[in-house]
């Protein structure tokens, strides 16, 4: 009775062309929540721009790398000192003879040249080579030994401290007080820079070789782990995809009603929110200590990744089931379709963009994870690439959230660098899976 | 019809799993991330120069480590357990308990721990009692145990710059942290004499003395880092008047950003602490499993390769990387090459 008095005598009297005093306050209201939203958003969107800044700006380098220019002498006093080019014999010369014929070809250029720099031993031009190289040279005789004796053009690595100082990472002041690097060794540099022997080229090398250890970051690359990261997608496409959609088809068109699956519900609901490192402890219980599979194997991480993402593809796979009108159901059946029929002819085909949108979603997931495979042996260093398929499942293997996690704590500065790297690697693959997913959506996605 | 699919699949794996673990053909090792770097330029150096494949190598921690090395004896577990300690009596026991039973040890050298700060900062000099008497949750005022409330280095000693106490100290899951509970605050309680007086106040019990000793405060002038030296890194960065605990190779890399206190009037480097004369380091290990060699293909030669005069003597890349090489490696390589077990 009080508002209907109240609401009488708040009756407007004049133009409606001019608002009063209660209208403007809620037109206020209105003006002041839009800016709140508007800068909730700007918030979201300066720390998504800081980031991608942070990472770009410190990730672009791991892209490009400085390689040096040589020809190298395969000196066969060294190489094969019995001459008689007997594989056997030549595998006892180690990368450390290879080496010193790689310090011996440069010396000798630098020599010809005139570059010399006032100062330097032999060993500080020696330390300007990447370790990795006499691996490299070692291996291409070894593959083809008629190379002896001969003087080859070589593409080699420079040392990661040359190639930072060509990056600005390693400055002339820096190099003052770093016992890894000398000003005159970056002069001499210079000068290599010069004459051409020094270039800095996109870093293939990046994508496609291993890891490498603390002492060679300029060798350090992620084939590995995408192989790693791809083979345990492998293993969970594989498995969830016919266990997710069967468990979501079963529970939501054949399962009865009743408080058993409303428990299930429930549990699906729970796991889907568990933390990922418990799958981790149950995949080394169960996958490593009872079944006796590998350590560090893709097999292993693809099926804990395949628990973990179980859930989180059952409930969309669900809500896609559940958004398909009961019409269709009906009609199908209505005209003498089996309930299986009506499923699998009708249902699921209107179902499956939405089911596929949350298992690319849910594999995404799976792909940016560290903590379930911290337990199984996958956080590891691991320098050679695993096998093909299927015995390449059971080999040790990285991923590429495991490489971004082992190169960050790594003690040289070059790493961040990689790190950074590999996080842009990884952005990528995430951005493509999930701009798969939009357009699967748009395309085939069907409103009622 | 799925049904069909997931048995088929099921039992496809069933079978390739059974033939794959009949034959793991590369070394597994696991532990210490001090002893980490060490181990991954030796595995590739191994992969390199041999037709065995490259190890795997997996930090975690000197605890962990071995707690997967005494899971047992078999494909499925790590062949070398890298331990930035002696393994305990307790790890043993457990070892015995899932039948890994004969353990080779092997000593690879020594590791320095220094302290640095900030390149930019002041210059300092510390004595074990400095740190003691910065750090010790109690200590003795007037032959009485009180919360330690020193704020200022200046405070401790007074040689020691004016600026506030802050220290990043390795968290208790590092192998690190023992040392430097041993070797700095236990040293540095011993040589304030503190110990004998504490030792005194807890009527005669030398153990619990101890234990005091090494007591750590808590007010936030101590921080306990649980991640690795980078943290403790990008932690000095943010606050450039703290003081870090690391690791010599560690620091030996950052040289352009850090900047060491010596220790008791010793530089630490790898020279002080092979002769002995800088006080706070450690041996490094790795233990191996008899049972495996023989069965994982290079192991044996693995082992022999890490302690190899080209490897882990004093011109050898580790020493580069910052061990400190053992002056007894000699007997090491004898040990290794005749597989003597721990007794």
């Amino acid at each position: 009775m009080t508002d209907a008095t109240a609401n009488a005598s708040a009756r407007r009297t004049g133009s409606l062309l001019v608002p009063d005093a209660r209208t403007r306050r809620r037109n206020a209201a209105e003006a002041r929540f839009k800016i709140y939203g508007l800068a909730a958003t700007l918030v979201g969107m300066v720390a998504l721009v800081m980031l991608l800044i942070s990472i770009f700006s410190s990730g672009t380098g791991a892209f490009f790398q400085t390689f040096l220019h040589i020809p190298v002498t395969l000196d066969a006093a060294v190489l094969d000192k019995s001459g008689n080019r007997d594989p056997a014999e030549m595998q006892k010369v180690t990368t450390i003879g290879y080496a010193k014929v790689l310090n011996a070809s440069l010396q000798k250029v630098l020599d010809d040249k005139g570059m010399a720099v006032a100062g330097l031993t032999d060993k500080d031009v020696a330390d300007m080579i990447s370790k990795e190289a006499p691996a490299q040279i070692r291996n291409m005789v070894l593959a083809n030994p008629a190379l002896i004796g001969q003087t080859v053009d070589m593409t080699i690595l420079a040392n990661g401290r040359i190639d930072g100082y060509f990056k600005g990472r390693v400055s002339m002041e820096s190099a003052q007080l770093d016992k890894n690097v000398s000003p005159r060794q970056l002069e001499l540099a210079d000068k290599m820079r010069a004459a051409g022997m020094l270039t800095t080229d996109f870093n293939w090398g990046f994508l496609t070789s291993g890891d490498s250890s603390d002492q060679r970051p300029e060798s350090a690359g992620l084939g590995v782990a995408i192989i790693g990261s791809l083979y345990m997608m492998i293993v969970v496409l594989v498995l969830s995809l016919p266990i997710g959609v069967a468990a979501s088809i079963y529970l939501e068109e054949f399962a009865p009603k009743n408080r058993w699956t409303d428990l299930i519900e429930v549990n699906i609901a729970n796991l889907a929110a568990v933390p990922s490192i418990v799958f981790g402890i149950l995949g080394l219980a169960v996958f490593i200590n009872f079944a006796g599979l590998p350590q560090s194997a893709p097999i292993v991480g693809g099926l804990v990744l395949t628990l973990m993402t179980l859930p989180r593809i059952i409930i969309p796979a669900r809500a896609a089931l559940k958004a398909v009108p009961p019409s269709i159901r009906d009609a199908a059946l209505g005209v003498g379709a089996s309930k299986m029929q009506s499923v699998f002819d009708h249902v699921l085909p209107l179902a499956a963009p939405g089911i596929l949108t949350g298992m690319i979603i849910g594999l995404a997931q799976a792909l940016g994870e560290t903590a379930p495979l911290l337990l199984i042996g996958m956080v590891a260093f691991v320098r050679e690439f695993p096998g093909a398929p299927p015995q390449g499942f059971f080999d040790p293997a990285s991923a590429l959230p495991v490489q971004v996690y082992n190169w960050t704590q790594r003690s040289d500065p070059a790493f961040v660098e990689r790190a950074s790297g590999a996080v842009i690697v990884l952005l990528v693959f995430l951005l493509i899976m999930n701009a798969v997913a939009i357009i699967l959506r748009r395309r085939f996605e069907r409103r009622w | 019809m799925t049904i069909m699919k997931l048995t088929a699949s099921a039992l496809a794996i069933a079978a390739v799993s059974a033939t794959a673990a009949a034959a793991r053909d590369q070394v597994q090792v696991s532990g210490s991330s001090t002893v980490l770097p060490y181990a991954t330029i030796v595995a590739e150096a191994f992969g390199e120069n041999t037709d065995f494949k490259t190890p795997v190598v997996e930090g975690g921690g000197s605890s962990a480590g071995l707690k997967k090395f005494c899971e047992g004896v078999g494909e499925n577990t790590v062949d070398v357990a890298n331990s930035s300690r002696k393994i305990k009596d307790s790890e043993l026991e457990t070892c015995k308990q899932n039948g890994v039973t004969d353990i080779m040890e092997v000593r690879i050298g020594y590791d320095g721990i220094v302290f640095a700060s900030d390149i930019k900062g002041a210059d300092f000099t510390f004595t074990p009692e400095d740190w003691y008497k910065a750090l010790a949750a109690e200590v003795l005022v007037d032959g009485k145990l009180v919360p330690n409330t020193a704020k200022n280095w200046k405070d401790v000693n007074p040689a020691l710059p004016d600026q506030e106490i802050l220290a990043f100290v390795p968290g208790t899951k590092h192998g690190t942290r023992e040392v430097f509970e041993q070797k700095v605050l236990e040293a540095g309680c011993k040589a304030s004499g503190a110990e004998e007086v504490i030792t005194g106040l807890k009527g005669g019990d030398a153990k619990a003395a101890t234990e005091t000793c090494v007591k750590m405060r808590t007010d936030g002038k101590s921080v306990d880092i649980d991640g690795d030296y980078t943290e403790t890194l990008s932690r000095l960065a943010s606050a450039p008047h703290g003081i870090g605990v690391f690791g010599l190779a560690f620091y030996e890399n950052n040289t352009d950003k850090l900047k060491v206190a010596p220790m008791g009037g010793i530089v630490p480097s790898v020279e002080t602490i092979a002769d002995g004369t800088y006080p706070v380091s450690r041996p490094l290990f790795f233990y191996v499993k008899k049972a495996h060699i023989g069965v994982v293909p290079g192991l044996q030669e693995y082992a022999e390769f890490f302690v190899s005069d080209d490897i882990a003597g004093p011109d050898g890349p580790l020493a580069a990387y910052g061990l400190v090489p053992d002056p007894e490696l000699a007997k090491t390589q004898a040990a290794v090459a005749a597989q003597e077990t721990m007794k």
